[in-house]
């Protein structure tokens, strides 16, 4: 679905990747950890192009987004719903228009339509009452829900979810957590997740890839991760109390 | 930038975009007219003041109203109602975009397939263009009318004769090119503002330095560009 070549990407100075190659599947919630600064975020906006590699490609399907452009850029990028880390909702609109924006911008929908169907996601994603409120009237956790129900208005069939539970409390996160899992099986979608939050990674995760100097240094299912013995894996395990005979609860099975 | 804002104003009009269009026209022009009519006013009064202490060593103060309507219709108008929108209008459309492009909303819209520069940078683009020139008109007439009152109640110059003065005197040609510079300063201040606001990095410091530039590289090229305009048609 998603796949990384040999992508080098530098910002400054500093190597971001280093010859990067990794693929995500279809249909599978593909998790990237790593610590702050390791390059999961910038993994991320090479997806959608928000930056581009200095060597190598990045591929959504046959597509070779790393080198789109105009009308097939917009085309690869309306495959895609973006979660970002501080949900990148616009100010000035209300809940409503936020998330019926797309619509509003790429159909013909007239606005009791677009309303419907932006009521629709908002109960699904538990924010009925929200519709009328701005975002500043949110708490960071509805912000983020809000931010969500505009990602998958369009019916994406890729989520890329930016530290969705960066700064939310552990209830929130894990309530975040559940969204993101209940979407996958739901809708079906391909999601890819970046945070460095291991607790969340190993609930939602089919499969999950640690960045780290650059490099991907181990991509494994949950059950596999947590016994890795790459160092870097073990290290970032234990820094949050992960062992290898440590047990967590999977969502979607408690 | 401004050059495909330009392109995507024929899409400003329709239904969903008009609304866009006139909240702008409302912030820029309706919420600037309390400090317009103040400095319009003053600036209105100087003028006449200051002339007309001259002109009254040469019996000439009636032609006061000629000299302040002149001055305001050719420079003073569309000059400091520049300034006043760059320092208002401007630095505020710097730190919004500014604050959207380090929120990652600018990100955000890039990704739902909405350009940037139709969805921002054009309302605001068409409001100031179409707003300058009637706020100009507008300092422009409380400008006269400030000169009248202190030529009325301190340099003896009745109102009849002060306007007779300035209707008579006073060229087609003056208000045009005033017109013209406040139109252009409206496409400057956006340009720069925008521009700085897109360009803004490192957090809050750099929404921060993005205002402040805005505010000087606006000030410094509408200086610039209202000499060189008033030598295209007056030298």
């Amino acid at each position: 679905m998603i796949r990384f070549e040999n992508v080098t990407k530098r910002l400054g100075r500093k190597i971001i990747l280093n010859d990067v190659s990794f693929e995500i599947n279809a249909g599978e919630t593909f998790v990237i950890v790593g610590s702050s600064g390791a390059g999961k975020s910038v993994s991320l906006r090479h997806m959608v192009r928000l930056l581009t590699p200095d060597r190598g490609k990045v591929y959504v399907g046959e597509d070779v987004v790393s080198h789109a452009y105009g009308k097939d850029l917009e085309r690869i990028r309306s495959r895609f719903g973006v979660l970002f880390q501080s949900a990148a909702l616009l100010q000035w609109l209300s809940v409503g228009d936020n998330v019926g924006l797309p619509l509003r911008e790429h159909t013909a929908m007239g606005d009791e339509e677009i309303d419907k169907l932006v009521i629709e996601k908002l109960e699904l994603l538990g924010l009925e009452d929200a519709f009328e409120k701005h975002p500043a009237d949110l708490s960071g956790g509805m912000q983020k829900r809000v931010g969500l129900a505009r990602a998958i208005i369009m019916n994406p069939e890729i989520i890329l979810y930016d530290e969705p539970t960066s700064g939310l409390d552990p209830v929130t996160s894990r309530t975040i957590d559940r969204l993101i899992d209940d979407l996958r099986k739901e809708l079906g979608v391909t999601s890819v997740v970046v945070t460095h939050d291991l607790h969340s990674a190993l609930a939602i995760g089919t499969r999950i890839g640690m960045i780290h100097a650059g490099k991907m240094v181990e991509i494994a299912e949950p059950e596999d991760f947590i016994k890795s013995d790459n160092e870097v894996v073990r290290g970032f395990l234990e820094a949050q109390y992960i062992t290898k005979e440590g047990t967590w609860e999977k969502e979607g099975e408690s | 930038m401004i050059g495909e804002a330009f392109a995507y104003i024929p899409l400003a009009f329709g239904k969903r975009t008009r609304h866009e269009v006139l909240f702008q026209m409302y912030t820029t022009g309706i919420k600037s007219l309390g400090v317009i009519t103040i400095v319009a006013l003053f600036i209105g009064m100087i003028l006449a003041l200051q002339t007309g202490l001259e002109l009254r060593r040469f019996n000439q103060e009636v032609s006061i109203g000629t000299a302040v309507t002149v001055v305001m219709m050719r420079e003073m108008g569309p000059f400091m109602t520049g300034l006043i929108i760059a320092a208002s209008v401007g630095s505020a459309i710097a730190a919004q975009m500014g604050t959207m492009v380090v929120s990652e909303e600018i990100a955000a819209l890039e990704i739902m397939s909405i350009n940037p520069v139709r969805f921002l940078v054009t309302p605001r683009l068409i409001a100031l263009i179409v707003m300058m020139p009637i706020l100009t008109v507008y300092t422009n007439i409380l400008g006269v009318v400030g000169g009248a009152v202190v030529g009325a109640t301190q340099l003896g110059v009745a109102f009849n004769a002060y306007f007779d003065n300035a209707i008579r005197y006073a060229d087609n040609k003056d208000l045009y090119v005033g017109l013209l510079k406040a139109m252009i300063f409206g496409v400057i201040i956006t340009t720069v503002a925008c521009h700085q606001g897109f360009g803004a990095t490192e957090g809050a410091v750099g929404v921060g330095q993005a205002t402040r530039r805005t505010v000087i590289i606006s000030f410094l090229t509408i200086l610039v560009v209202g000499y060189m305009v008033t030598r295209l048609f007056y030298s």
